[in-house]
């Protein structure tokens, strides 16, 4: 495993549609995973970002990271706007103004854009049944306004607005779960991702464009600055994520679960919290208590990849 | 020419839409706009239009989707009034500086609270920076007309902007009026197809809504500044050459009975036609009264409002919305400041009236004109603006 990136970079298409240059930080995996969908699909898209890091760091005017179009209008609306485009070339192709070249509509936006202020809109977009991709790319907070929490911290993670304080330790509400209201909407395709495991996110995001109606990808995008770990530790981290089972990978395909990174025994959690600076003022009992959920969810997922459908 | 119908102003509104062959509709609902978004839904229904009508979840997403639609190329279009403009607020001022062509129609509503449903200009008022064409109307055949117009003036490629056509909520949208429809061959003549500047196409990767730093967002907006002035010459000549195809020839400044008038009253939107009605009744009584209509809002047309009210005495100033604890309304200080280095400038009253619905009829501006002259004469002293017809 530890040949893995030499190993991964002879794999995956040398071109790049999110070009180097930008101004993300040292081993930001958001940008990483941001780069990853963009190779995975391709020149043929239309992109709309939501407002947040991504979109900070790649378009200062009058430069661009983008070499496929791309617009950004808002911090909430990415959902929206892409849809906004299919319909408009739908209707076009439809009306003869346009030819149909088969391109894939993207929405992307952080944690905060997709399950706090923006998640009206994507509900609203999932229910339309747009032919579209959206692309949530979790760091866990809202990372461009200066690490505040959202919906999606993590229990017990001390953002600048969870604080761990003397009386109330960091984030006390649990990550609220994105994937599953994604799969709530009974769209054809959901699934989570990590940049750690690049094949496994290329394959999904492909997958998720080629299918018919909404999709949604949830990629885990480690932030080594907002999670106070070393800029070189980001893959790492995210890899135990996984291991530990605090973020597992799997797809659900027309309601039916398939973990696609199988981890046949967890390691602990404390082996993916205790590198990080956020999680450091965590207690026994907090670090047992976020064990005992994280073994629940995981089993629940199981349960679930058990199920018919 | 087209054909002369007894209509809603709302369904011909939808009509137009219709015939301008828009491409997609992203609409919420809210009174008093309803009937305009159903209407373009039972079209599109029935197949009488093909078009992708996106029922979003609210008007934020409304707004948020025309961009989307607006910026692959698809001619768009839009409704509200006041709690949905509210809404959509923050696209609104993004529309604009995307250049995005966007027609929305604005059935004017008060803005909560108290909640209301009824007609006043709080909502538009709201919004009067936002970069927008801005255009008032007083009848359903302007706002048949003006659908047209908007498409055409917006999707020019010279001037790649969004409009707003306002129409007063109930007072127009729920009247019916007999309307002359423009025939197929006129709409095609008058309306080319839409052309955009820039659109997000693979073959042509653009990026759009960028980010601008300090040293950079000043120019950024001194060229959406210059690009909203510039929009006049061809405001103009479509209005020109509407003309010229259906015989209404359109002006930014209407007037009625001006010549020689010592005192004017100023008026935006449908209540333009009561005070017509009090003008003739004034006039009648030997008073030197006349009547300047602001069809166009944004871009302001500085040139033809002066001129319009050169050698003017009094202008009183008809308000449908409140500065609270401002210098007056909207209006009257815009009015205020565009003649404040005029030689000889006209003394300014101002009445704010017609909140929610309430009625003003001729009399109230009889009564608007003689407190005026009171003014005018010492007898009473004069206020920056009058909430007129307050019930004591
Ligand atoms: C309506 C609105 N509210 C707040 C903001 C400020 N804002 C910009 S980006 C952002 C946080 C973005 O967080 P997230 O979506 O998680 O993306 P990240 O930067 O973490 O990648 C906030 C709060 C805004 N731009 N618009
Ligand atoms: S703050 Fe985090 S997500 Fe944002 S650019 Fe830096 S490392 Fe990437
Ligand atoms: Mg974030």
């Amino acid at each position: 495993m530890e040949q893995f990136n030499v190993y991964a970079s002879r794999l995956i298409t040398k071109k790049e549609h999110f070009t180097p240059g930008h101004r993300a930080c040292q081993g930001c995996a958001e940008a990483l995973a941001v780069r990853m969908v963009a190779k995975a699909l391709g020149k043929n898209v239309i992109v709309a970002s939501a407002t947040g890091c991504m979109e900070i760091i790649s378009s200062p005017l009058p430069f661009t990271n983008w070499k496929v179009p791309w617009i950004h209008v808002a911090f909430e609306n990415a959902a929206a706007v892409a849809s906004g485009a299919e319909a408009g070339t739908k209707a076009l192709i439809r009306k003869g103004k346009l030819v149909d070249k088969g391109t894939v509509f993207l929405g992307m936006g952080g944690d905060g854009a997709t399950s706090d202020i923006g998640l009206q809109a994507l509900s609203g977009a999932f229910e339309r049944g747009h032919n579209f991709l959206y692309v949530c790319y979790d760091n866990e907070a809202y990372m461009n306004t200066g690490i505040q929490r959202s919906s999606a911290t993590p229990f017990g993670a001390a953002t600048t607005t969870s604080p761990a304080g003397k009386q109330i330790p960091g984030q006390v509400t649990w990550k609220k779960n994105m994937p599953e209201i994604a799969v709530a909407h009974n769209i054809p395709y959901v699934a989570t991702a990590c940049s750690s495991y690049p094949f496994d996110l290329i394959q999904k995001v492909k997958k998720a464009a080629s299918i018919k109606g909404p999709a949604y990808v949830h990629i885990l995008s480690i932030c080594p600055t907002g999670w106070r770990i070393p800029a070189d530790k980001a893959i790492w981290i995210g890899r135990r994520a996984v291991e530990t089972g605090v973020f597992p990978l799997y797809e659900v395909e027309n309601g039916k679960y398939r973990i696609t990174v199988d981890v046949p025994e967890l390691r602990p959690v404390e082996d993916y919290l205790k590198p990080q600076g956020r999680f450091r003022h965590l207690t026994p009992e907090l670090i047992e208590k976020i064990q005992t959920r994280v073994t629940k969810e995981y089993n629940n997922l199981k349960t679930k990849t058990k199920l018919e459908t | 020419m087209g054909e002369r119908v007894g209509i809603e102003v709302s369904i011909a509104a939808a009509e137009a839409v219709k015939m301008a062959n828009t491409d997609v509709i992203a609409a919420y609902p809210i009174t008093p706009q309803t009937h305009i978004v159903e209407h373009l839904s039972e079209l599109v229904a029935d197949g009488e239009l093909d078009a992708e009508f996106i029922p979003v979840e609210s008007e934020h997403s409304a707004m948020s989707v025309c961009c989307g639609s607006s910026a692959v190329g698809a001619r768009t279009f839009t409704c509200t009034s006041s709690q949905g403009l509210a809404l959509m607020n923050e696209i609104v001022f993004i529309a604009p500086s995307l250049r995005l062509p966007i027609v929305m129609i604005l059935a004017n509503r008060s803005m909560s609270g108290p909640l209301s449903i009824w007609n006043d200009h709080t909502d538009v008022m709201s919004i009067r920076d936002c970069g927008w064409i801005q255009i008032f109307t007083e009848n359903g055949q302007e706002v048949f007309d003006h659908v047209m117009f908007a498409f055409r003036v917006a999707e020019n490629s010279s001037v790649s902007l969004p409009v707003i056509v306002n129409l007063d909520g109930f007072v127009l949208t729920h009247v019916i009026e007999p309307i002359e429809f423009w025939d197929k061959e006129t709409v095609k003549q008058y309306l080319p197809d839409f052309k955009p500047v820039n659109q997000l196409h693979p073959d042509n990767p653009v990026t759009m809504g960028a980010f601008g730093l300090p040293s950079i967002f000043t120019e950024a907006k001194k060229a959406q500044d210059e690009a909203l002035i510039n929009s006049k010459s061809e405001i103009l000549k479509a209005w020109k050459e509407m003309g010229d195809l259906v015989g209404r020839y359109y002006k930014p400044v209407e007037t009625y009975q001006l010549d020689g008038s010592e005192t004017v009253f100023l008026t935006i939107g449908s209540f333009g036609e009561t005070v017509s009605v009090a003008v003739d009744e004034l006039r009648a009584q030997g008073k030197s009264v006349g009547q300047v209509k602001l069809r166009l809002w944004r871009p302001f047309p500085f040139d033809e409002f002066r001129e319009a009210v050169r050698g003017v005495k009094r202008i009183i100033v008809i308000d449908r919305a409140i500065s609270y604890g401002g210098p007056g309304g909207p209006v009257a200080s815009e009015i205020r400041s565009v003649l404040y280095q005029e030689e000889n400038m006209p003394v300014i009253t101002n009445f704010l009236c017609g909140f929610a619905g309430r009625d003003v009829t001729s009399d109230d501006y009889i009564s608007m004109y003689e407190k005026t002259e009171q003014m005018a004469k010492g007898k009473v002293t004069q206020e920056d603006y009058i909430i007129y017809g307050v019930r004591e």
